[in-house]
């Protein structure tokens, strides 16, 4: 059984092939993403920290900061 | 209308949903994949050769899907003059840009045992390669621009001179004597292909869709918070 998945009737080297550069693309996409965002939400944090307090107050008004800065530990 | 769809208004969404997104994008590719490598019937010409069709053709449909969507908000963004437009298709193109360099590669891997050549100067597949220069393009000039009005003009000019192309794709089976069959799969008139190879190739393009609107959303929310970056440098 687990020899016929692997050989695939002779065909098993195009088939895993196909499938592997199709996961391994998707696994690169998703980290290089995740690498991206977490580098702008690291410069956000950063940046916001560096704000003196009334500063901090506006920019805080606002929803969408509010909401980055909640949320910098996830995706 | 475009109101409720401000950035500002829907990050608390858009922040949130990845997580749900890539949970639900690893059930469904764990179902697609086994599926499609385990419980599908070979083809009785291509053997299991024609596995690979489950990558490949859901692959080059989002590709289209991404590309036609990026054209479409193009000419939302000339119209209405809504940046938001433009912010969506930029985060757009990356997975679609990803989906055609698959479609290109797994074609690729499945035209040597069924036609017996890596590569071949077919409709279809100089069509692909095009839109694949269509996509490289689009992205690096993003890169290149750094002139918000002018990248948003240039990328649009770009999306929708593209678009024309996917037609192309689609007919070109129909308009020239290709490598590539014809469609096996129509919404108007009926399959050609047998239900349990269909419901796979269902299942492996929902995964796809999923992947493409999780990148999507990372990329959308980091543009978006590269933004308030800007706006707290003004501060």
């Amino acid at each position: 059984m687990i020899n016929e998945i692997i050989l695939m009737n002779g065909y098993g080297a195009y088939v895993w092939s196909a499938f592997s550069f199709t996961l391994i693309s998707f696994v690169a996409l998703y980290f290089v993403t995740k690498l991206q965002l977490s580098k702008e939400k690291k410069k956000f944090v950063a940046k916001f920290g560096s704000l003196n307090v009334e500063k901090a107050k506006i920019a805080r008004s606002q929803n969408i900061n509010r909401e980055i800065l909640s949320n910098t530990s996830k995706i | 209308m475009f109101k409720h769809f401000e950035p500002n208004k829907i990050f608390a969404i858009t922040s949130r949903a990845p997580k749900y997104i890539l949970f639900l994008f690893i059930v469904v590719l764990t179902i697609g994949l086994t599926e499609a490598l385990i419980l599908s019937p070979e083809d009785y010409k291509q053997s299991d050769a024609v596995r690979i069709m489950y990558v490949h053709v859901p692959a080059a449909w989002i590709s289209l899907g991404t590309f036609s969507s990026l054209a479409l908000l193009s000419v939302g963004s000339f119209v209405f003059k809504n940046k938001n437009f433009a912010l969506i298709s930029k985060s757009l193109a990356p997975a679609g840009f990803i989906f055609n360099i698959i479609a290109l590669v797994t074609g690729s891997i499945w035209g040597k045992p069924t036609w017996g050549t890596w590569w071949a100067w077919d409709a279809r597949i100089t069509s692909m390669l095009i839109l694949a220069l269509f996509y490289g393009m689009y992205l690096l000039a993003w890169r290149i621009y750094e002139d918000k009005e002018q990248v948003v003009k240039v990328t649009s000019m770009i999306a929708i001179l593209g678009v024309i192309n996917v037609p192309i794709i689609k007919y070109s089976v129909d308009w020239w004597n290709t490598l590539h069959q014809p469609p096996s799969i129509s919404i108007l008139s009926n399959n050609s292909i047998h239900v349990s190879m269909l419901i796979p190739l269902v299942i492996m393009t929902a995964a796809f869709a999923l992947f493409s609107v999780l990148i999507f959303l990372m990329k959308y929310n980091t543009e978006l918070i590269k933004i308030k970056n800007k706006g707290l440098d003004r501060l």
